[in-house]
C-alpha cells in the first residue's frame, strides 16, 4: 500500500468520525426537546393517575396542602387568560405602532437610534421587570384605583399585565418592523399612484399584505405572556381567584408551578406532580401556539419571497 | 372660444370633498404611530430613572465612630466592645465580626480604639429620609452624632465583597456574582460546542432531508417554550434521574445551556451562511477536503458572528431566573461556592430574594443589584455589537 492511499484512508476515518460528532452534536437539540416532553408527560401522567384529569380541566377549587386537596386548575387558567389578555392589549397597539412609524415614518438616522433602544427593552431581565412591576406600578396602580373610587389589591393582575406587555412590545414591534419592510415597494408605489394618502396606503395595502407576519408576531407574543414567571411571580397574587376584574389579585399557571416546587411536598406527593401537569399544558398551548406561528411566517416569506426573516 | 372656467374647487376634476378629511386621518394615524414610539423610549427611560432613583442609595452606608474595646472578654462576647448607649446604632452582624477586625491589626488587642462602625440599617434608612424604625432616644442620639460629624454616609464596599446575609446592611452580591460566574461558565462550555457543531452540520454537511429538516423545526421550537419548563426539565433529568446535586451551578449551567442552544445555532447558522461560494470553492480548488475547507476557512471567517451570537446568549442567560428557581438555586447563600457541585445562587435570584424581603434596606439593595446587572448586561451587549462592527468582513 503507498503512502498516498494510507494517508487517504485516515482523512476517510477522520471524516465520518467529525460527520458523526458533528450529527451528534445536532441531535442533542432533538433530544432537548423530546427531554422535556417526556420528563413532564411522565410526571404528569403520575399526577393524572391520582386525580381525575377531568376535575383538573373544569374544577374551580385549586387547594394544596390540606387533607382531601382539591386539584382544579380552571381559576389558574383563567387568571392567566386575563392577565395575558391585559399584556397583549398593551403590547399589540404599542408595538405594532411602534414597528409602523419605524419602517413607514421614521427616517434611517432615527431608526438607527431608536432600534437600540428598543432592543435594550428587550434585553432587561425579566425579574427585573418583576421588581419593576411589584415596587413601582402596583402602588400607582392602586393609588389610580383609589382616586376613581375603587378599590385594588397591591398585587393586581392589572399591575402585572401592564409590565408584561411593556416587556413583550420590543417582540411584536421587531418582528412586525421586518415583516412591514419586506413589504415589496412596488405595493406601496401603486397605492400613491392611485391618490391614496400615507395612512390610506398604510393601512389598506400595507398591513393586510403583511398581515400573516403581524399575526404570527402576535402569537409569538402570547405564547411568550403565558410563559412568563417572573413578572407574574414577584407582582400576580398567589391565590386561585375566578373573576374577571383586573383590580383583584389572581395566579397563573406558571406562578402556581413555582410555588408548587418550591415548597416543602414530597416529590411524589400530588402537590408537587400538579406543577408538572400545569407544565404540560404550557408546554401543549406554547407548542401549537409556535407552530401555527412559523407555518404563518413561512407562507409570508414564500408570497413575497424574503430571505431575511 | 371656450369660455374659460373659474378657478374653483367645484371645477377643479381633481378635486375630492372627503380629501381634507382623508388627510386629517392620515395624520392622526402618524400621531397614533409616534405616540406608542414615544411611550416605549418613555418608558424606559422612566424605568432606569426609577432604578437608579431607588438603587443609589445603596451605594452609600452609614458609619459611627465610636469607642472600641478589644480584649478577650468583649472578643468573648461581643456586645460587651461598645457603650451600651449605641448598642441599638451598630450592626449586629459587624459587631459578631469582631474578632475578624482584630486578626487584620493585632494591635488593637487590649485598647480601646476610636473606630468607624457599620451603623445599623434603621440608622441608614433614617439618614436617608426613608422609612425607619428607630426609638426616640436612639433618634436623638443619631441627629446629635451627625450633627458632630461622628455619623457619615462612605462608599458601600462591603455590597460587592459580602454574600447574601439576613441582616440588612451586611448583605452584598459577591456570593451571587461568583454563582453567576461558575454557572455561565458551565453554559458556555457546553452550549458553545454543541452550537457551533450544530450550525456546522445543518449549514455545511447536511443535505436537505428529512433529518435535517426535523431538527430545524425542534430548534425553532425550543427557541419559543417557556424558560420555566426548561427548570422542569432540569429538575426531572439532571436532580431526579441523573442524581446531580440540587442548588448547583452544575445543574443550572447546563440547564441554561440547553436554553442558550437555539440563540447559539441560529446566529452561527446566518454567520456560516454569509461566507460566500467562492471561498470554499476555491478550498476545493485546490484540493482540500470538507473538513478542511470548513476548518482552516469557512469557521475562521464566520467567527466574529459566531462570537457575537453567543456573547448575546451568554447576556441572556445572565438574567434568566425562573429555570433557576425551579432548580432550587435560591437557597440563602452566605459564603461565595468554590465548586460547581456546591450550593450556590446567581444575581438575579438573589435579585428575586431580597426583592421579597420585608426590610426597606433591601428594596435599595435589590434597585442597586439590578444597577450592577443591567451595567453588566449593557457592556456585553455592546462588546457584541463593537465585535461585530470591528471584525466584520463585507463580501
Amino acid at each position: 500500500m503507498n503512502i498516498f492511499e494510507t494517508r487517504k484512508k485516515r482523512t476517510y476515518i477522520n471524516e465520518l468520525l467529525i460527520k458523526i460528532a458533528l450529527i451528534v452534536a445536532a441531535t442533542i437539540s432533538i433530544l432537548t426537546t423530546f427531554g422535556i416532553l417526556f420528563s413532564i408527560l411522565f410526571e404528569a401522567i403520575e399526577f393524572f393517575q391520582l386525580r381525575s384529569f377531568w376535575y383538573f380541566l373544569t374544577g374551580t377549587v385549586w387547594s394544596p396542602g390540606v387533607e382531601n386537596s382539591q386539584f382544579g386548575a380552571l381559576p389558574i387558567f383563567a387568571g392567566t387568560f386575563v392577565i395575558t389578555l391585559i399584556a397583549l392589549s398593551v403590547a399589540i397597539p404599542i408595538g405594532l405602532g411602534s414597528a409602523i412609524y419605524m419602517s413607514e415614518y421614521a427616517s434611517s438616522a432615527l431608526r438607527d437610534y431608536l432600534k437600540p433602544l428598543l432592543e435594550i427593552l428587550a434585553g432587561i431581565p425579566t425579574v427585573v421587570y418583576g421588581f419593576f412591576a411589584a415596587v413601582t406600578v402596583a402602588p400607582f396602580v392602586v393609588e389610580l384605583a383609589n382616586f376613581f373610587g375603587l378599590e385594588a389589591t397591591f398585587n393586581s393582575a392589572l399591575a402585572s399585565g401592564i409590565v408584561m406587555g411593556i416587556m413583550i412590545i420590543p417582540l411584536v414591534s421587531s418582528l412586525s418592523d421586518d415583516v412591514i419592510k419586506a413589504v415589496p415597494d412596488s405595493q406601496r408605489k401603486a397605492a400613491f399612484g392611485l391618490g391614496m394618502t400615507h395612512g390610506e396606503t398604510i393601512k389598506n395595502i400595507v398591513l393586510p399584505s403583511a398581515m400573516p407576519g403581524i399575526i404570527s408576531a402576535s402569537l409569538l407574543a402570547l405564547s411568550r405572556a403565558l410563559g412568563e414567571t417572573m413578572i407574574v411571580v414577584m407582582a400576580a397574587g398567589l391565590r386561585p381567584n375566578l373573576s374577571w376584574n383586573p383590580l383583584e389579585d389572581m395566579t397563573t399557571v406558571t406562578v402556581t408551578i413555582v410555588n408548587s416546587l418550591v415548597g416543602d411536598f414530597e416529590f411524589n406527593s400530588p402537590e408537587t406532580l400538579s406543577a408538572f401537569a400545569l407544565g404540560l399544558m404550557l408546554f401543549i398551548v406554547t407548542l401549537i401556539l409556535n407552530m401555527f406561528s412559523l407555518s404563518l411566517i413561512r407562507r409570508f416569506k414564500e408570497k413575497y419571497k424574503v430571505n431575511t426573516l | 372660444m371656450i369660455k374659460r372656467r373659474k378657478k374653483s374647487k367645484q371645477y377643479n376634476p381633481f378635486y375630492d370633498p372627503t380629501l381634507k378629511k382623508r388627510h386629517k386621518s392620515a395624520s392622526r394615524f402618524k400621531k397614533f404611530t409616534l405616540t406608542s414610539l414615544i411611550f416605549s423610549v418613555a418608558f424606559l427611560a422612566f424605568f432606569l430613572f426609577d432604578m437608579v432613583n431607588k438603587g443609589a442609595g445603596a451605594f452609600s452606608i452609614a458609619y459611627i465612630k465610636l469607642d472600641v474595646t478589644f480584649n478577650e472578654k468583649t472578643l468573648d462576647d461581643t456586645r460587651l466592645a461598645i457603650n451600651k448607649d449605641y448598642k441599638e446604632l451598630v450592626s449586629r452582624a459587624w459587631l459578631r465580626d469582631i474578632n475578624k477586625v482584630v486578626e487584620k491589626n493585632p494591635e488593637f488587642l487590649n485598647t480601646t480604639q476610636n473606630i468607624w462602625v457599620l451603623a445599623d440599617d434603621q440608622v441608614d434608612q433614617y439618614l436617608k429620609n426613608k422609612q425607619y424604625k428607630l426609638k426616640d432616644k436612639d433618634k436623638i442620639l443619631v441627629d446629635e452624632l451627625y450633627a458632630n460629624g461622628l455619623i457619615e454616609k462612605k462608599f458601600n464596599a462591603l455590597f460587592f465583597t459580602n454574600g447574601d446575609s439576613k441582616i440588612p446592611e451586611y448583605a452584598g452580591i459577591f456570593s451571587s456574582v461568583i454563582g453567576s460566574v461558575l454557572t455561565l461558565v458551565i453554559t458556555m462550555l457546553v452550549a458553545f460546542p454543541i452550537g457551533v457543531m450544530t450550525a456546522i452540520y445543518l449549514e455545511e454537511f447536511a443535505g436537505d432531508n428529512k433529518f435535517t429538516r426535523f431538527i430545524e423545526i425542534n430548534i425553532n421550537n425550543l427557541a419559543a417554550i417557556p424558560s420555566i419548563l426548561f427548570g422542569l426539565l432540569g429538575l426531572a433529568i439532571f436532580i431526579n434521574l441523573f442524581g446531580m446535586p440540587r442548588s448547583s451551578p452544575l445543574v443550572g449551567g447546563l440547564t441554561l445551556a440547553l436554553m442558550t442552544l437555539p440563540i447559539i445555532i441560529v446566529s452561527s447558522r446566518a454567520a456560516l451562511r454569509a461566507v460566500p461560494d467562492s471561498i470554499r470553492q476555491a478550498g476545493y480548488g485546490l484540493g482540500l477536503n470538507k473538513i478542511q475547507v470548513t476548518r482552516d476557512h469557512v469557521l475562521p471567517l464566520s467567527l466574529p458572528g459566531i462570537l457575537t451570537g453567543s456573547i448575546i446568549g451568554l447576556a441572556q442567560a445572565m438574567g434568566e431566573t425562573a429555570p433557576l428557581i425551579i432548580i432550587g438555586m435560591i437557597a440563602f447563600i452566605p459564603d461565595a461556592p468554590s465548586m460547581v457541585t456546591q450550593a450556590a445562587t446567581v444575581m438575579p435570584a438573589q435579585l428575586f430574594t431580597w426583592a421579597s424581603m420585608p426590610e426597606g434596606m433591601y428594596v435599595e439593595k435589590t434597585a442597586a443589584g439590578i444597577l450592577v446587572l443591567l451595567t453588566i448586561l449593557i457592556s456585553l451587549n455592546t462588546v457584541a455589537i463593537i465585535l461585530r462592527k470591528k471584525l466584520e468582513v463585507k463580501w
